[in-house]
């Protein structure tokens, strides 16, 4: 028996896995002090005001909130949410019943799987070039339009997936029974996927609510309240960005609790999205 | 009822009969439904080139202008309407390459003590925790790295930097003060804590699909929870860990506001990873909506198309490398 060999390779499992385990806790700490500077600094700043009031003129020293962009941001969210959804869903059907073999699947899937991935600020001059240069002008429709641009491939992708799951068993029980395939998508499939694709949605409607970078040339930035779609409209993140980057300390503060109320709101619903598939993950 | 069947019209008749609709009405819905599927697959391709096109045609006073001096000349200068993009494509790669040297490593290191070490009921907690911090907003790693990680980093660590490598020929230029809190380095790290937790999550995912057989095959042979990973789940998985490395790398090379607030927006070429920098992104982002005049925005243009085209290719070799995983898997 070599029991140098031994004892090295023990203390060699030893050392690693310590590594290993070291570098668990390194980055869950750096990740946790992130959260914890969040809620530290941005509470400070949570009140009543923040949800009810307009953002400040410039020296930004007299309080005021952040619910025009809020609202800002709600209503581009959901047009772009609602005008990506179908898109990615009818896509994503395609991809798993209809063209599930054809070459013409394997290339969208590939894109698909690029533009997952995409720089979001790709995005935004995409828009900027396709809807403000020739309206001329900055506006709410062109930031909905860039949200949905990345919505559609995260709702197409998580859609293939839960269509792909369901037996084929059940498509080939709803052909014997004489049924067309659209409506056995729309009566049997559609229903049994229901809860993945939904939490597709509410993942994608996660990953827009903070997304800054195609915002910041379509549709800019608003102090004001604003309903006007062919306006500048303000959003959460744009409105975080400016005031983050400004020289006033309140402008600052906003910020700071803006960011509380953008990360809570994406962690809710991500969570959501994530208790509507029970023993999946993703 | 039989009857009934007896006295069924002639054919001719029954091709107006009520059933006999609704079957044609099915079928014309069937396929018009398979048609809409059809134009929505098709509005996936027409995004892709779009961007491509867009973004092309906007580039294409400048590409005309500059030629291919555009990607090689370091130049910048808005006034004079003179542009080449190499000090920005410095700092996108720099930037990039240290996060991911960052990254990657701590990223396994997290796989490996969530897949062999950590007690089961951690697992699923940690695993939910580090996929959830995968999904915050980018702008939110930004704003805590201006006002808590750079002023920690420009008032403890740079100093030691700038004192430790001093004495050193090369590292001493790399790590030349002043202290600036943001700049190149600062950036990178913010960079690599943001895509740490997607590759922990991507490599645990990969991890996984070692089968247990050959896992306890080893065991049953003596060997040690180490040699198993490195012998046998590290080789399993390879291809599955670059492909989500490159992916990230994907992500790292075009993410813009986290790197926006910390890189320092400086034009310029550097030597030292402490001072201010700046990259294709977080140019576009700083300067696209003030810039008026048509060359500087086909300018930034034509900066955002071979951000495009860079980041493009990396993620198409990633989808390349993570696909020959799933035959794996599936084989």
């Amino acid at each position: 028996m070599d029991k140098g060999l031994y004892l090295r390779r023990r203390l060699s499992a030893q050392f690693n896995l310590g590594l290993a385990s070291a570098s668990a806790v390194f980055g869950l700490v750096w990740l946790g002090l992130i959260l914890w500077g969040l809620v530290y600094n941005g509470m400070k700043g949570i009140n009543i005001d923040l949800f009810t009031l307009e953002t400040p003129p410039p020296p930004g020293d007299e309080g005021g909130g952040m619910a025009n962009a809020m609202v800002g941001s709600l209503i581009m969210v959901s047009i772009g949410t609602v005008v990506g959804t179908p898109i990615g869903i009818f896509a994503g059907t395609y991809l798993a019943e209809f063209g599930r073999f054809t070459r013409l699947a394997v290339v969208v899937r590939t894109l698909n799987d690029i533009l997952l991935s995409a720089p979001s600020i790709v995005v935004g001059l995409f828009v900027y070039e396709l809807v403000v240069k020739p309206m001329g002008h900055f506006s709410a429709f062109a930031g909905a339009i860039s949200l949905a641009v990345i919505v559609i491939p995260v709702v197409v992708r998580t859609t293939e997936n839960m269509l792909l799951l369901i037996p084929d068993s059940q498509r080939e029980a709803s052909a014997a029974l004489g049924v067309p395939t659209s409506v056995t998508v729309r009566k049997v499939l559609w229903p049994a996927a229901r809860a993945g694709m939904l939490t597709g949605i509410l993942l994608a409607v996660a990953r827009i609510a903070g997304e800054t970078a195609p915002l910041l040339f379509t549709a800019l930035n608003n102090q004001f309240w604003s309903f006007d779609l062919n306006q500048p409209m303000a959003s959460m993140p744009k409105m975080i960005f400016d005031m983050a980057l400004s020289p006033y300390k309140a402008w600052q503060q906003l910020a700071w609790s803006g960011a509380l109320v953008v990360t809570a709101t994406v962690l809710l619903l991500s969570i959501i999205a994530r208790l509507l598939v029970p023993g999946t993950k993703r | 009822m039989s009857s009934v069947e007896a006295e069924a019209p002639p054919l001719n008749v029954d091709l107006q009969s009520d059933r006999a609709k609704s079957a044609r009405r099915l079928s014309r819905e069937n396929r018009a439904f398979g048609v809409w599927t059809f134009l929505a697959a098709l509005t996936v391709i027409g995004i892709f080139v779009g961007m491509f096109v867009a973004l092309l045609v906007g580039a294409t006073p400048a590409l005309n202008k500059f030629g291919f001096d555009f990607l090689t000349r370091d130049a910048w200068n808005p006034v004079k309407e003179d542009f080449g993009i190499l000090a920005l494509t410095i700092g996108t790669l720099a930037t990039s390459v240290i996060a991911m040297l960052i990254a990657t490593p701590i990223g396994i290191g997290i796989a490996i003590f969530l897949t062999e070490i950590c007690p089961r009921t951690l697992r699923t907690t940690i695993g939910t925790a580090i996929e959830l911090l995968a999904g915050i907003p980018s702008i939110i790693y930004g704003i805590w790295g201006l006002f808590v990680f750079a002023p920690w980093f420009q008032s403890v660590v740079q100093p030691i930097l700038i004192n430790f490598f001093a004495p050193f020929p090369v590292l001493n230029v790399l790590f030349a003060g002043p202290p600036f809190g943001i700049g190149v380095l600062a950036a990178s790290i913010i960079l690599a804590i943001m895509i740490l937790p997607f590759i922990a999550a991507i490599t645990r995912d990969v991890f996984a699909i070692t089968p247990p057989l050959l896992k306890e095959a080893a065991y049953g042979l003596g060997s040690t929870r180490w040699e198993v990973v490195n012998k046998i789940v590290l080789p399993y998985a390879r291809a599955g860990v670059v492909g989500g490395a490159m992916l990230a790398l994907g992500r790292a090379l075009g993410e813009t506001m986290a790197v926006t607030f910390l890189i320092g927006n400086a034009h310029k070429i550097w030597t030292s990873l402490l001072a201010p920098g700046t990259t294709i992104s977080a140019a576009i982002a700083n300067e696209f909506a003030e810039a008026v005049e048509p060359i500087y925005q086909s300018a930034l243009l034509a900066a955002g198309l071979f951000l495009m085209f860079i980041t493009f290719s990396v993620l198409a070799l990633a989808q390349v490398m993570l696909s020959r995983v799933a035959k794996h898997r599936g084989g």
